[in-house]
């Protein structure tokens, strides 16, 4: 099965094809190395650009403009704050033109823990971007649904936000992506190590790709329970999931929503679930103070209140200025497996 | 070549102007438009003064550079024309380009019918789709990145449009225009981008003698091997040819060029600092009236008369949008996404 990064590329590929994509770059991102997490090999519009945050978003924004369809990847989250102002205009330039332009642009950046990555590698972004308007924010946690995802950005005329959950980069995924391959995937779109190989190589993508595609603003229940709504996105999905898992053995039955979109997002698909099961707990690792998932719980409270049998908790990143890179000091910074247990349990005991 | 002999009134002396390409046609039309955009800024400063606009910003002094280069620019939208990426000092280059005066005045006025933001923005900040002039932003320098990715479409592209992008000197300190410096001189993958510094030596309160030790702007350009000129943008017919020069090279190269033209700043950084005429700034306007008077190309009376027709022209569209209606405040969450109407969450 393929794995985030190779479904990105797969993406990016079929965007190109058949999509209008015209160029795809950013730092790395096109030959000889095809993007930090190889996300970006083998794709014919890939180029590098100088290393200049703020130039990569201004030239996207200007080939948007032109009515050029782009995807520029600044390299980690944590070096994306430098072009914020730029990331703001895009987000008003439909609005302060009174509907005069529009913004056919993609960004991807890969955000959060996970890969030990220290103060300047593991950042997380959905806090701060949820709080920049104008722009569709996604974010996958897994290899099909990140295509999916991509290619609905590819097809949206604003500027979208594509979060890539970095600790999830090169997991295989659990289901065939349309028109993959069932095996051999890795032989015929990874570029070879080996570097003679590598400069004689050619990628050789998969011809039944499909514009397969996830809804923006669409989630998903990955679980389904009675007992507990859980909410999350991104690294700690999987981790929800394998905690709703492990509490159904001692007949817990958490219900889990995979939110995939942060901006707009399924706010029915989240209420309906929360009238089932009276409780919810919002799980991500931004630091918890003004943290998009304070303003669930805000609209929960504001809507749901007298339908919640407990308080709604949100369990997050700390608020601390960055992530410590000993392995001790990560797992204590952002939510894990034993917490979300923790938080669940907490919010399951609070229930009147 | 249009060089013309003339005499002084005053003192029995024969002088020589050199009117280089422009002929006697292009120097009207320019003189024309020149009064028309001042006559215009200082129509949108009234307004401010009488409560019928909360902020005036705009290029009263850029006229003489602005003119010929809105003049010169390939009209139209879409990558065969060129894209303008301007700041908010660009009123005369619009003017030149045939914008409808009463555009800037509804903008000013923040009217529902303000074509360039539906009362969204402040004046000068302009946005014309069908001239591939971009959105104006207030930010000083975040064009001249923007620039790059027109500037990128059209290289591929082909064909000899270009991007034009201008800015004041202050801003040239911004990381954004070393960003364009470098990003429109990639070896290999030069840019087709006029990039264009309209220097008036200020940024609001602050002289460029007391920020910048660099001896031109336009120096910059020579590290990057960017083809560059220093221009007195206060003269019509050296900026005229100038900017000819420079767009005939970045059309044909498909290379950059950097122009640092000197202008003034006829009054104040907006009206916040008053609106008020400086009298210690070169009014090109002026010079440029004196030198056609002495070519015996204008007369007093003409110049009365034009300045008073304009004067009078735009005291009546701004009277005529005076009850033209205000956003609707529903209208608030409008556009934030292409076509959307209304909140959407």
């Amino acid at each position: 099965m393929a794995t985030l990064t190779q479904a990105i590329r797969m993406a990016l590929h079929y965007g190109e094809e058949n999509l209008g994509l015209t160029q795809i770059f950013g730092q790395d991102v096109g030959p000889p190395l095809g993007g930090i997490f190889t996300a970006t090999q083998g794709l014919k519009t890939a180029w590098n650009t100088p290393l200049d945050e703020r130039g990569i978003i201004g030239a996207a924004i200007g080939l948007a403009l032109a009515g050029q369809r782009c995807v520029a990847e600044i390299q980690f989250c944590d070096y994306i704050f430098n072009a914020l102002d730029l990331i703001m205009l895009a987000g008003k330039t439909c609005w302060s033109s009174n509907g005069g332009w529009n913004l056919p642009m993609t960004v991807m950046t890969p955000v959060g823990s996970g890969i030990r990555g220290s103060i300047y590698h593991s950042h997380s972004f959905d806090a701060i971007m949820t709080h920049i308007p104008g722009w569709k924010i996604v974010m996958p946690s897994n290899p099909k649904e990140g295509y999916g995802l991509l290619i609905s950005c590819l097809k949206d005329p604003n500027p979208t936000m594509f979060l890539m959950p970095k600790a999830l980069m090169y997991l295989a995924g659990e289901e065939l992506i349309p028109g993959e391959p069932e095996t051999g995937l890795k032989a015929l779109i990874d570029k070879p190590v080996n570097k003679a190989e590598a400069e004689l190589w050619q990628p050789r993508w998969p011809a039944d790709l499909t514009d397969f595609s996830i809804p923006i603003g669409k989630g998903k229940i990955v679980k389904e329970g009675m007992d507990i709504t859980v909410v999350s996105y991104g690294r700690t999905l999987p981790l929800c999931v394998k905690a709703a898992n492990q509490l159904s053995e001692e007949g817990v039955q958490a219900e889990v929503i995979d939110l995939r979109s942060l901006w707009p997002y399924d706010w029915e698909l989240i209420s309906q679930s929360i009238l089932k099961t009276q409780c919810v707990l919002y799980v991500n690792e931004d630091a918890e103070i003004t943290n998009f998932g304070e303003h669930l719980i805000r609209r929960t409270v504001d809507e749901l209140f007298y339908n919640l049998a407990a308080p709604p908790k949100l369990l997050a990143g700390a608020f601390i200025p960055g992530i410590g890179l000993a392995h001790s000091l990560e797992m204590a910074s952002v939510p894990q497996l034993n917490t979300i247990i923790e938080a669940i349990r907490h919010v399951i005991s609070s229930k009147t | 070549m249009n060089n013309l002999f003339i005499f002084s009134s005053s003192i029995v002396n024969v002088y020589w102007i050199d009117f280089k390409n422009m002929n006697t046609e292009t120097l009207l039309k320019s003189y024309d438009l020149m009064v028309k955009s001042r006559m215009l800024e200082e129509r949108l400063i009234n307004m401010f003064k009488q409560s019928h606009g909360f902020f005036w910003i705009g290029g009263p002094g850029e006229e003489a550079f602005n003119v010929p280069l809105g003049l010169q620019v390939k009209k139209g939208e879409g990558l065969d024309y060129d894209y303008l990426h301007l700041h908010y000092r660009s009123s005369a280059i619009l003017i030149a380009m045939g914008m409808d005066p009463i555009e800037a005045i509804r903008q000013m006025k923040n009217t529902a019918t303000d074509s360039h933001s539906g009362g969204r923005n402040f004046s000068s900040h302009y946005s014309v789709k069908k001239w591939n002039v971009t959105p104006i932003n207030s930010p000083i320098e975040v064009q001249y990145t923007i620039a790059l990715g027109t500037a990128i479409a059209q290289k591929k592209h082909g064909g000899d449009a270009i991007t034009i992008v201008n800015g004041g000197d202050a801003g040239t300190a911004e990381g954004d225009f070393a960003s364009c410096l470098i990003w429109s001189s990639r070896p290999k993958h030069e840019l087709p981008i006029l990039i264009i510094v309209t220097n008036n030596q200020w940024g609001i309160s602050t002289h460029a003698s007391t920020q910048h030790g660099e001896k031109s702007i336009a120096d910059r350009g020579q590290a990057f091997g960017i083809k560059n000129r220093v221009i007195n943008g206060n003269d019509v017919i050296e900026s005229y040819e100038a900017i000819q020069e420079a767009m005939q090279y970045v059309r044909s190269t498909r290379k950059p060029f950097l122009l640092e033209a000197k202008v003034s700043r006829l009054y104040g950084h907006s009206s916040a600092s008053g609106a008020v005429f400086q009298k210690d700034e070169v009014d090109p306007l002026a010079l440029f009236e004196q030198k056609l008077l002495q070519s015996g190309d204008l007369t007093p009376e003409k110049i009365n008369s034009l300045r008073t027709r304009y004067t009078e022209e735009f005291q009546a569209l701004a009277e005529k949008i005076k009850n033209e209606p205000q956003p609707d405040p529903e209208s608030i969450y409008d556009f934030t996404y292409w076509q959307q109407k209304g909140k959407t969450w």
